[in-house]
């Protein structure tokens, strides 16, 4: 089966799975009283006036089956609803607010994966060096350490300190990367490191056990004794080996990713759509929830193609299946 | 060799009757034509069955009460796919099962409960038969417990009973099987397939993974017990020496179908199947000269896969006496002349007494 | 009687007479001879018990320094609205509203434990039971449920907790729930995978010809052989199901204020560590402290169930005995129960 009738096969999955979620998520929210739905639509300081606006406007007072119809239909034309409470629809709030986020998530995966797997490989391959007994303490220290007590910790232990004796590189809250690389950076350096610990300590273990196991195969054998540069017959044959139960993890961990990513935001301040997510749920700002929760479902539906892609990439067996 | 003979208590309970008649009187089982296919499954997003693992094909075979039927052949012959369909362990594709004058071929498990009081089985990897997380007490009287026999202080004095009966400590009851070495793990078997006083006990390979003096300690505890209690063994193996030693009646079986069965003296002192005459003449004989007299017979050759068997007799492939005739039509297991009525081989071209078969003759192979 | 036979029991006899009513030693006494010789775990099981105690304690505390977990004192602010540091009055100090950040942090204790071991309990009664009836039963039951047990187990935390706070109200028992449909479902896919290997071996057929129903198989002689991963399981989620509670009342969708957690605490302490650091790092610590000490308890119990497999963290000469061991038995990191990071990443 080629790659093509593989992404094929998994795009029209993902669509079934997204389908799934956006009528379970309308159930829940909708197949309630009336009011409550009305009055979460609009949110915490809505006047009754506005309530009663709502109720007309989304046609809440219709059969629920025909409401659903709506939503699809809404849905289908990429509109995820109005918050009443902001005043604006909820995907200006999404277009505003993405970019935040994408700064936190592309920085923090970044350096997940590369410490993560890079101090495992090396771990691997210093196999109970100091270096590797060094690490191995860091790993379970990562393990024990909540996302966001690391963050707080790190606030109060490296912005503080610094910014106290006049170092004011490390900031709290956002900065674009059109406001200068370095200001950028050093916005979201505590967030980046914040939001990839945990998960590098994971995938520290995972890359570690896994090239071990791969090294101690036959083939890695043979290929020392063709007498490869030992370079070449970790990183062409023993990572690439390794690679799968790693990446197939990967897969599993975008659920936790976006658990990090809200926490990251909510600890640093940075105001991208987890955060939003979070102030909504305190204002009882129900678009926002429901564009978050539809926005959440396709990043992970998207995301699971894109690693079983690179699995099918990395294990020819897969593909034949 | 005294038999049991009466009937169980379960019968009346199980609603089914004996078999009136006198003719099953002296047999314990009948097997008709069992045959047993598994279905092969390939095929990518859909697996469908592409083929058929023709494990038994059409095997029948009658075993007296008190006597020892040996099953004998290669690994892949279905010997022990036969055992556990007789024993109602795996279901049967065609053909019948009867014991003790009842059909028991494909039984509800519930209908089927009453009738494996009468029928266990013996296995034949001390290690991988018995629950390592169990007590031996509890293993042993696993019977009683699932049959509701006994209970409490009882059933611990019948395991107890048992243990020492089949040469072990009662004393260990609270041990586990990993403190216990290979042959009396073997009796711990042997003293769960006990328990409940069965009629037959189906011994798949019991001694294969022993060692050889343990081997004669478990053969002759084995013996002891038939006599004691008139069971009826039916036993495989692939030791031609073992199944001589034990068995009354021998059953010869290669790639699910049977080559040769008969009483145990006919066969093994006059084999008529070139396959039997094969496997006698290869297992080691203890006297140098009785050896260095023997011809042996090399087949060549492997054994073909059951899914896809040779047409005609199934042996044709790397028989030595093999003709077109053998690749065409399937030989009918009869008893050939000289032979007793219970002596039956199914072969076109059968060894006669002193034939020399160590030169087979050229031919192309399929 | 054959007197081969005679011999051998008379042999035994012989060899065992001084010892009555013999006693084998079941993998359980095994395994706690191994764990109470093993320091770190020894010293993890301690601290568990020392916070456990303390959070039991949490009233006696509470009335012996005078402090309620939800009480204001004006004692506990100075005049400009920072909270007191640790002293003679409170003991680890106040928060923003003057309350007794000790107290609280012991309230909190009882909290997390009761969530921990709560959630992971049920977590693991549910799974045992789907994941040994899928594996032994098989066909189109394991089918379905393996693919259910996969999707939970790729879903978003967050969206959920999200998406239940609004149409639920953020509360305890909530979280509770969240925490709970997530545990079982790690821990019947090992439960699953365990039970379909165990179901092919030769005593589980004796098993059936000896007549035994599917349900006695599956309690009397399949169960006793998951325990152990199963326990070793549990132990490395209690710590998930704590970090799980504290990062939901954190962002404020658990365990409301005034209500001490350890997550609302540090959430207060996010607007003081800038002028009351004891708020921040004694909360803090509590909570490292109580997930390290069963992340480490939880990896002692799996080196004392199968001493091949490597540890994380092994106290010293056994640590070296230990790695020639398995450098030797091909220096792998076996995890033999497959719970490669499973209690990390919240």
């Amino acid at each position: 089966m080629t790659i093509v009738r593989f992404l094929v096969r998994r795009v029209i999955t993902g669509i079934v799975v997204l389908w799934l979620v956006a009528t379970a998520a309308f159930f829940l929210f909708f197949a309630r009283p009336t009011n409550t739905v009305a009055r979460e639509l609009a949110g915490k300081a809505a006047t009754a006036q506005t309530i009663q606006l709502i109720k007309k406007n989304l046609g809440l007072t219709q059969p629920i089956l025909v409401q659903y119809w709506h939503f699809l239909d809404k849905l289908v034309h990429g509109n995820l609803g109005y918050s009443y409470l902001d005043g604006e629809s909820v995907n200006t709030i999404i277009a505003q607010d993405i970019p935040r986020t994408a700064s936190v998530v592309v920085g923090g995966v970044v350096l997940w994966l590369v410490v993560g797997l890079g101090v495992g490989i090396l771990s691997a391959t210093r196999a109970r060096s100091f270096f590797d007994r060094f690490s191995t303490f860091g790993v379970l220290g990562g393990l024990s350490l909540p996302t966001f007590v690391l963050g707080e910790l790190l606030l109060f232990a490296v912005f503080l300190p610094l910014n106290k004796h006049g170092i004011t590189f490390i900031q709290d809250g956002y900065a674009s990367p059109s406001q200068g690389i370095g200001t950028w950076v050093g916005h979201m350096i505590l967030p980046w490191v914040t939001l990839a610990t945990v998960q590098a300590a994971v995938y520290t273990r995972l890359s570690r056990g896994s090239l071990l196991d791969t090294l101690g195969e036959d083939f890695i054998r043979t290929a020392r004794a063709k007498g490869l540069p030992e370079r070449r017959v970790i990183f062409r044959h023993g990572v690439r080996a390794a690679l799968t139960p790693v990446v197939s993890q990967l897969g599993i961990d975008v659920g936790t990713l976006l658990g990090g990513v809200v926490v990251t935001e909510v600890v640093f301040g940075i105001g991208g759509i987890g955060q939003d997510s979070v102030t909504a749920v305190v204002q009882d700002n129900l678009p926002v929830i429901i564009g978050f929760v539809l926005l959440a479902a396709a990043f992970v539906v998207a995301a699971n193609i894109v690693v079983d892609l690179a699995y099918a990439l990395l294990d020819p067996r897969v593909r034949i299946t | 060799m005294t038999g049991a003979r009466g009937k169980s208590p379960g019968t009346a309970a199980s609603g089914m009757l004996s078999s009136p008649d006198g003719r099953d009187g002296d047999v314990l089982v009948r097997v008709e034509n069992l045959v047993k296919h598994f279905p092969v499954r390939g095929g990518g997003l859909i697996s469908r069955t592409v083929g058929q693992v023709q494990a038994v094909d059409g095997v029948s075979l009658t075993l007296r009460r008190g006597t020892t039927l040996g099953l004998v052949g290669e690994t892949g012959c279905g010997k022990s796919t036969l055992a556990r369909c007789i024993a109602g362990l795996i279901p049967v594709t065609a053909g019948r099962v009867i014991f003790d004058g009842r059909e028991i071929t494909n039984l509800s498990r519930r209908a089927m409960q009453p009738v494996r009081r009468e029928i266990q089985m013996i296995f034949q990897d001390p290690f991988g038969s018995l629950n390592p997380r169990r007590r031996v007490g509890s293993i042993i009287g696993d019977p009683f417990a699932v049959h509701k026999t006994a209970t409490g202080a009882e059933r611990k004095r019948a395991v107890q009973e048992l243990m020492e009966r089949v040469g072990l400590n009662p004393e260990h009851y609270n041990r586990f099987p990993a403190e216990f070495s290979g042959g009396q793990r073997q009796r711990i078997g042997i003293a769960r397939a006990l328990a409940l006083r069965p009629k037959l006990i189906i011994a798949d390979e019991p001694v294969s993974a022993l060692d050889v003096s343990i081997q004669a300690q478990i053969l002759n505890l084995l013996a002891d017990l038939q006599d004691d209690y008139g069971l009826s063994y039916l036993f495989i193996a692939h030791d031609l020496e073992v199944v001589r030693h034990v068995s009354n009646q021998v059953l010869v079986m290669y790639l699910g179908k049977v080559a040769e069965t008969g009483p145990r003296d006919p066969v093994y002192d006059s084999p008529r199947h070139p396959y039997t005459t094969a496997l006698l003449s290869a297992a080691p004989a203890a006297d140098p000269e009785t050896a260095a007299r023997r011809q042996r017979i090399i087949l060549t050759g492997d054994v073909p896969s059951p899914i896809d068997p040779p047409a005609g007799c199934r042996f044709h492939p790397r028989c030595p006496k093999a003709q077109d005739l053998c690749g065409r039509q399937e030989p009918v297991l009869e008893a050939k002349p000289g032979d007793q009525d219970t002596h039956l081989t199914a072969c076109h071209f059968p060894v006669d007494a002193g034939e020399d078969l160590t030169r087979p003759r050229a031919r192309e192979t399929a | 009687m054959s007197s081969v036979t005679e011999l051998e029991f008379q042999a035994q006899a012989a060899e065992s007479a001084p010892e009555q009513a013999i006693e084998g030693r079941s993998q359980w006494q095994l395994t706690w001879r191994r764990l109470r010789h093993d320091k770190v775990a020894v010293g993890s099981g301690v601290v568990i018990l020392v916070m456990v105690a303390l959070a039991i304690a949490a009233p006696a505390f509470a009335a012996l320094t005078g402090h309620g977990p939800t009480q204001q004192f004006n004692s506990g602010t100075a005049l400009n609205g920072i909270p007191v540091g640790p002293g003679r009055a409170f003991w680890l100090g106040a928060d923003e509203q003057g309350r007794d950040l000790f107290v609280r942090i012991l309230y909190g204790a009882r909290v997390s434990l009761f969530v921990g071991i709560v959630t992971t309990a049920i977590g693991a009664a549910i799974g045992v039971a789907a994941g040994l009836t899928a594996g032994y039963f098989g066909g189109w039951v394991d089918t379905v449920l393996a693919r259910f047990v996969d999707a939970v187990l790729a879903f978003p935390y967050i969206v959920l907790a999200l998406a239940l706070a609004v149409v639920l109200g953020p509360s305890l028992p909530v979280v509770m729930g969240i925490i709970t449909f997530f545990s079982w479902a790690g821990i019947a896919r090992i439960v699953r995978g365990q039970t379909l290997s165990i179901k092919e071996k030769e005593y589980i057929e004796a098993a059936r010809s000896v007549g035994a129903s599917s349900w006695r198989i599956m309690f009397v002689d399949i169960m006793p052989n998951l325990l152990g991963p199963v326990l070793v399981l549990a132990t490395l989620y209690i710590p998930t199901a704590i970090v799980f509670e504290a990062t939901l009342s954190f962002l404020g969708l658990g365990v409301q204020p005034p209500t001490p957690s350890w997550g609302n605490l540090l959430s207060g302490a996010e607007s003081y560590y800038n002028v009351a650091w004891w708020y921040l790092v004694f909360p803090a610590l509590a909570l490292f402290i109580t997930t390290l000490a069963f992340n480490l308890l939880g990896d002692g119990i799996r080196d004392a169930m199968d001493p091949r497999t490597e540890r994380i963290f092994a106290a010293g000469r056994g640590r070296r005995r230990r790695d020639r061991e398995a450098a030797s038995a091909g220096a792998a990191p076996k995890d033999a129960y497959g719970l490669t990071g499973q209690a990390g990443g919240i």
